[in-house]
């Protein structure tokens, strides 16, 4: 019988970095993630199984942390909250330039700017669409449960090391600061120097032997025609991702007269929405992206000639909605539902919702933050 | 004891820059009037019998493009 | 005696690093950056020591530094190399860590991580190339700009009042615990350059003692981005430099 406790989801991201064999956590505190930081500080691993963690000066030097560890090719990772993650696009940048490998995890909170330390999801479109410049992706993972805080970690760094890719777990504060029974991974030992090389090639920076040409890590090329040839390997291994990677949960969908799209936490509302909405006789069925990128646009178009209309659910002002309008492609109306500042969806309200787009009151619902994107 | 010293300049790679002549306690080296086919002007020895090899040419050439020989004569 | 009678293997009393590729510089003639990675690759050569060291360049026109030493490398972002030295040394505590930076990567955008990584005392040497200037933008004002001095981006001179004073981060990082080494040097002349040698040996070697963090400002000349000649460039930085920023040891603990 596996080993079940009762954490927060930031403790469980701390535990299961700890147990799948995390090299190194670089980090920076803030609000609504410290838990992390602080629970890998009181585990102490750099004892037990070497791993280093370290409270970095700012999140720019955390992330940069990162490219260095990641460039000797070990298994780090680091974590954040929105304005923190704002700081860090640029070193998310360099190392998707550099094709390096490392976990981030962004515990979303309100913005714009300083915004609020509340719950929110208003980061989708910096984590999704780049964030930093040049044309780069990031595969993202949005877990929507303690369990899946745990699971997230050693699957974010099995994907990192198999596209050699930043890969970013999005979650919301509520989801880190909840606490939930938790299934805790197997305890894996750390890779050795001889197991990074066996598993993942002898590419990274960890001194020249004389068996070998020198390694260099950079994001550097200065010729346009090498640039533009590494821009398109790059494009090859996101569309090679977007084959392979696409991950969903599919929630009564068979029978689905409405279609309720969202992730994260206002999944687990709208998840609750569903049911009572089943209840009344109005048939919903819900998807949950569990990737963000790659998007699961190919289900949402699957299910669009089966339903009347699609509701989508977001803590944001509706940034998620714009790659679920790809999908649509004005097939179906669609419809929105958003808070914002740090306000939190609520199950009867996503029902109130769903009542007046099936009975035709939808824009003059008594429900804060909602829309129609566009009707048939 | 006397010693006797050379230079040999890697023509191609050497910019013209002059510091190895300033630094030649001896007065060896110049430029060349011709030059190399990017267009410098290359440091050669103009007087080799000065030349007592005292490496002070090479250890300052940014270039690293002189090396040096000597003898005890 | 011919000169082919001298130019024998057995009498070669000086010849080019053998970490030093085989591959034409880009910088421009008489820079000092060859001289300082003659300087790294011969300490690397002669501690023996090239599988174990890993070099971190910065942006600035050091950023390609990579393409002439022969060790492995990692490239960073502006201002950012100190963070990556730390979790290298951090995860390789064994292995021998340096930065090579600019001044305006390590005294403008990256002073937050190079204070830090001092601060920390991480095990790392720093080799801080100060040549008052932006080198490879085009000649723009430095932390480190001299007072008076003209640059693209103070062209009537750098003035205080509006620019601030030439930073002294060697002087800086000195008072911090953590520094267990701090130096300043130049590459100038042959006694210079031998010194300056000597100091980046001492600051490899104290990487082994683990009492903290070594750093290297080699003083040096851009003679393109101050308009001279490269011999006139190393006559101006002795008369202009030298007095804001004097050579010679500000701290050494390291005992060697």
């Amino acid at each position: 019988m596996a080993e079940k406790i009762l954490l927060k989801g930031n403790e469980a991201i701390a535990m299961a970095a700890i147990r799948c064999g995390c090299d190194g956590y670089f980090g920076y505190p803030i609000t609504p993630q410290s838990e992390i930081l602080e629970t890998l500080m009181e585990k102490d691993p750099e004892t037990d199984t070497g791993m280093i963690v370290l409270q970095a000066e700012s999140e720019v030097a955390a992330i940069n942390m990162l490219y260095g560890g990641a460039g000797c090719g070990k298994k780090v990772m680091t974590s954040s909250s929105s304005p923190g993650i704002s700081l860090m696009t640029e070193g998310i940048s360099y190392i998707a330039g550099a094709e390096l490998p490392c976990v981030i995890v962004d515990i979303m909170r309100g913005g714009p700017g300083l915004g609020t330390i509340q719950p929110a999801q208003s980061d989708y479109f910096q984590i999704t669409k780049g964030g930093g410049h040049g044309d780069y992706r990031t595969i993202i993972l949005a877990p929507a449960s303690v369990q899946e805080m745990n699971d997230f970690v050693e699957l974010s760094f099995d994907l990192a090391f198999k596209y050699k890719t930043p890969v970013i777990i999005l979650s919301d504060g509520v989801i880190g600061q909840m606490m939930e029974k938790v299934e805790l991974s197997p305890v894996k030992p750390r890779w050795t120097d001889e197991e990074i090389v066996k598993l993942h090639g002898d590419w990274a920076s960890t001194g020249k032997t004389p068996d070998r040409k020198r390694n260099i890590v950079t994001s550097l090329d200065l010729d346009p025609h090498r640039q533009e040839q590494f821009n398109l390997k790059l494009q090859e291994k996101y569309a090679e991702i977007e084959r392979s990677e696409v991950r969903y949960e599919s929630l009564l969908c068979e029978d689905a007269e409405y279609l309720i799209i969202a992730y994260g936490l206002s999944a687990r509302v709208s998840q609750k929405a569903m049911e009572l909405a089943r209840e009344e006789g109005i048939k919903v069925g819900l998807i949950r992206p569990v990737t963000l990128f790659p998007y699961p646009y190919e289900i949402i178009e699957k299910l669009v000639p089966q339903v009347k209309g699609i509701l989508v659910v977001e803590m944001s002002a509706g940034q998620m909605t714009e790659d679920v309008s790809l999908a649509v492609r004005r097939r179906v109306p669609l419809y929105f539902h958003g808070r914002t500042g740090g306000m939190l969806p609520s199950p009867e309200d996503v029902l109130k919702l769903l009542g007046s787009i099936e009975n035709g009151t939808f824009e003059s619902a008594d429900v804060q933050g909602h829309k129609k994107i566009w009707l048939r | 004891m006397a010693v006797k010293g050379v230079i040999e300049v890697d023509v191609e790679l050497c910019k013209g820059c002059g510091v190895c002549i300033v630094n030649c306690p001896t007065g060896t080296i110049a430029l060349s009037r011709q030059v190399n086919g990017k267009g410098y002007n290359y440091s050669y020895m103009e007087d080799p019998e000065n030349c007592t090899g005292c490496t002070n040419c090479a250890v300052v050439c940014p270039d690293t493009v002189i090396t040096v020989y000597r003898v005890k004569i | 005696m011919n000169i082919s009678d001298i130019i024998k293997p057995e009498n070669k009393v000086y010849a080019k690093s053998r970490l030093l590729l085989d591959r034409e510089m880009h910088y421009c003639p008489g820079c000092s950056h060859g001289t300082v990675h003659k300087i790294i690759a011969e300490t690397i050569d002669e501690l023996n020591i090239q599988e174990q060291v890993i070099g971190i360049s910065p942006v600035g026109c050091a950023v390609l530094a990579y393409d002439y030493i022969d060790i492995d490398w990692q490239e960073a972002a502006h201002g950012r190399a100190p963070a990556l030295a730390t979790a290298i040394k951090r995860l390789y505590p064994e292995k021998y860590v340096f930065t090579y930076q600019g001044d305006g990567d390590l005294a403008s955008i990256g002073t937050g991580e190079i204070v830090h990584a001092c601060n920390r005392g991480d095990n790392i040497t720093v080799i801080f190339v100060n040549n008052a200037i932006y080198g490879m933008t085009g000649g723009q004002m430095a932390p480190t700009t001299l007072e008076g001095m003209k640059t693209a981006t103070t062209p009537r001179g750098r003035s205080h009042i509006s620019s601030g004073f030439p930073m002294k981060i060697t002087e800086m990082l000195a008072l911090l615990p953590g520094v267990v080494y701090a130096t300043r040097q130049s590459v100038d002349t042959p006694a210079a350059e031998r010194k300056a040698k000597k100091s980046v040996i001492k600051a490899f070697k104290s990487q082994k003692l683990k009492k903290g963090t070594s750093f290297i400002e080699i003083v040096s000349t851009c003679n393109s981005g101050w308009k001279m000649t490269p011999v006139e460039a190393n006559t101006w930085m002795r008369e202009n430099m030298f007095p804001v920023f004097p050579p010679g040891d500000v701290k050494d603990e390291t005992g060697l």
